[in-house]
């Protein structure tokens, strides 16, 4: 803990994002005290309403408190979004690892699933594995996983195929050590640091990719509240009722920005080397 | 050499294709549902059992699965790439029709994000730290996080409800219905684009060669225009070419917001109809045209960079 204390104290914008993020969090954890009203209870005579004292963002077309709506969707995003790189990293991680170390068949087969999966741009992929298995959550996460687990596998295979050259390594493997133990006291501890960089890096864009799922209709389902498809249907009523589509969109918007200042201030503070190159252009960042 | 490289590459390609037909093809099978009645519901009817019965039959769903996805091959090669559920139309015929509206937009969109990143990307280089460079920088990183289909909505909501400027669907690919999309691609685009030109600018600025220019007293423009900016740009082919493949299967989010009729648009409404062959086809052709983006740009890149031609 001592560490991390001190850790924060030299990186402060480290620290200032990551109580940003904190905050957000928080949000998600305490809905059920922060929300004004229960976001589910829906009274028809009260649709539409404007932004006012009462529903400080409106109602929307079932006469629901639009801001308890949006508070409870931080759940659904975050949740979503922790659990996807968590599995990523991981999942990824461990079958680079294995690719990398093992070589040969097992190298082969992992890479060329990668290359498959990687010859999609955008949603494409992800949009069709949701729409076949059914909108859930759950099959939101594995058509988003089912690609993004390759990214943290062509990294940790690459950073494998580096240790393995390593004097250290060849002793240890002459020496007698296990495979298994070579993997887990070397190169996972290795590779671990960036893995986890990237992973907080890319929270930000796998919010971006949950919520495009769900706002084309193949993400969670109503009720449960959630940003993406709220946005899709507020944008039914654009023409008369346009609060409907601006706090939703807002708040997918300040997360994402919340975990993009948070990725680049811990990338930036973990690389020195590029932290020297770039100090210059880093100092005011946005 | 290179004729080599090129068989190498489009061996790879195939075998992708054949790892990505198969997956596909396994998912659909899987997938909870029966075809025959996906059919009947993709078309609006309500099947009798005798009705399912012909049509499995004729669809040869009773035959193993590895028979199927062999006749589903050895169709898709002879280019019939089955018939679409839900508009009963080829699915080749409809992948065709949405061939040049994607394309169109590809290219506006493509253009607009150029000619707006790279004089930003260069200005915040050559400023570094200056009241232009903290701007661009700023709403580049905005850029980066903002959801391409809010941004979209937005633009929506005040150029066609509240200006009356443009049309707010585009059911057609008409200029004044390309305009939208192809701007709201292009803002997401050209963030990212704006910083890695000023990345690579101010990579290049600090190489030794610049010091040594600039101590013979070499002006600065001049390098910069005539070294800096040649040398900069080069890495950048491959990642346009990387965005101009993604363009060109199909922006879904963006196309749906607008109601567009591209690639990625339909993409949607076949998943949503369930509609197999389909998304088959579109997922097939999506990520054959994208890796064939990709080799395109390998090979031009090989053709401007003489250093990667030697090293191979």
């Amino acid at each position: 803990m001592k560490s991390i204390g001190s850790f924060l104290k030299s990186h402060k914008d480290v620290a200032v994002y990551g109580a940003f993020v904190l905050l957000i969090a928080l949000v998600a954890l305490l809905a059920r005290v922060i929300a004004p009203y229960d976001p589910l209870s829906s009274t028809l005579r009260d649709a539409f309403q404007p932004p006012s004292a009462q529903h400080l963002f409106g109602t929307d077309f079932m006469g629901r408190d639009l801001l308890s709506r949006v508070i409870f969707g931080t759940r659904a995003s975050l949740s979503s979004a922790l659990l996807l790189v968590m599995a990523s990293m991981i999942i990824g991680g461990l079958l680079g690892i294995i690719a990398g170390y093992a070589g040969g068949a097992a190298d082969t087969v992992i890479m060329r699933l990668c290359g498959a999966m990687l010859s999609f741009p955008d949603l494409i992929l992800a949009i069709a594995i949701a729409g076949i298995l059914g909108p859930s959550f759950i099959n939101t996460i594995i058509a988003i996983l089912a690609v993004s687990w390759t990214k943290y596998a062509r990294l940790s295979r690459s950073m494998v195929l580096k240790i393995k050259k390593r004097d250290y390594i060849s002793a240890a493997r002459i020496t007698g050590s296990r495979s298994s133990h070579i993997l887990s006291s070397y190169m996972i501890p290795n590779a671990l640091p960036t893995l986890l960089t990237t992973a907080v890096l890319d929270i930000g864009t796998t919010i971006l990719s949950v919520s495009g799922l769900s706002f084309l209709g193949f993400g969670i389902q109503p009720p449960t509240p959630e940003w993406g498809y709220m946005l899709a249907e507020g944008r039914n009523y654009m023409m008369t009722y346009p609060w409907l589509m601006v706090f939703p969109g807002l708040a997918i918007f300040v997360t994402v920005v919340a975990f993009n200042l948070l990725g680049d201030s811990i990338r930036d503070a973990l690389d020195p080397g590029r932290r020297r190159k770039h100090r210059r252009k880093r100092t005011g960042k946005a | 050499m290179l004729k080599k490289m090129i068989l190498k590459r489009l061996l790879q390609m195939i075998v992708v294709l054949i790892i990505i037909s198969f997956l596909t093809f396994l998912l659909t099978y899987l997938a909870p549902g029966d075809p025959a009645e996906a059919m009947y519901e993709a078309a609006g009817i309500s099947p009798t059992e005798e009705q399912l019965n012909t049509a499995r039959l004729s669809m040869g769903l009773d035959k193993p699965f590895i028979v199927q996805y062999g006749r589903w091959v050895t169709h898709a090669l002879r280019g019939d790439l089955g018939t679409s559920f839900s508009k009963s139309l080829p699915v080749a015929t409809l992948i065709g029709q949405r061939l040049l509206p994607t394309l169109k937009i590809a290219v506006f969109s493509m253009a607009i994000m150029l000619v707006v990143s790279i004089p930003l990307g260069l200005l915040s280089a050559t400023h570094q730290d200056g009241v232009w460079d903290y701007l661009i920088r700023f709403l580049s990183f905005f850029g980066i996080s903002m959801p391409g289909f809010w941004l979209g909505l937005l633009l929506m909501y005040v150029f066609c409800v509240r200006l009356h400027w443009l049309p707010a669907v585009s059911a057609s690919s008409g200029f004044r219905e390309m305009i939208l999309p192809s701007v709201t691609l292009a803002i997401a685009m050209s963030s990212k684009y704006t910083r890695q030109v000023r990345a690579s600018v101010l990579e290049e600025l600090s190489q030794d060669y610049v010091i040594g220019a600039r101590a013979r007293g070499v002006r600065r423009s001049r390098i910069l225009w005539r070294h800096v900016f040649k040398n900069a740009l080069l890495p950048l082919i491959t990642l346009l070419g990387i965005s101009f493949g993604s363009l060109l299967g199909g922006t879904s989010i963006v196309e749906i917001v607008f109601a567009y009729p591209g690639l990625g648009n339909l993409a949607v409404q076949s998943v949503s109809a369930r509609d197999y062959p389909l998304i088959q086809g579109v997922v097939l052709w999506v990520a054959m045209i994208y890796m064939a983006v990709n080799l395109v740009v390998d090979l031009t890149y090989d053709l401007v960079d003489p250093r990667i031609r030697e090293a191979r």
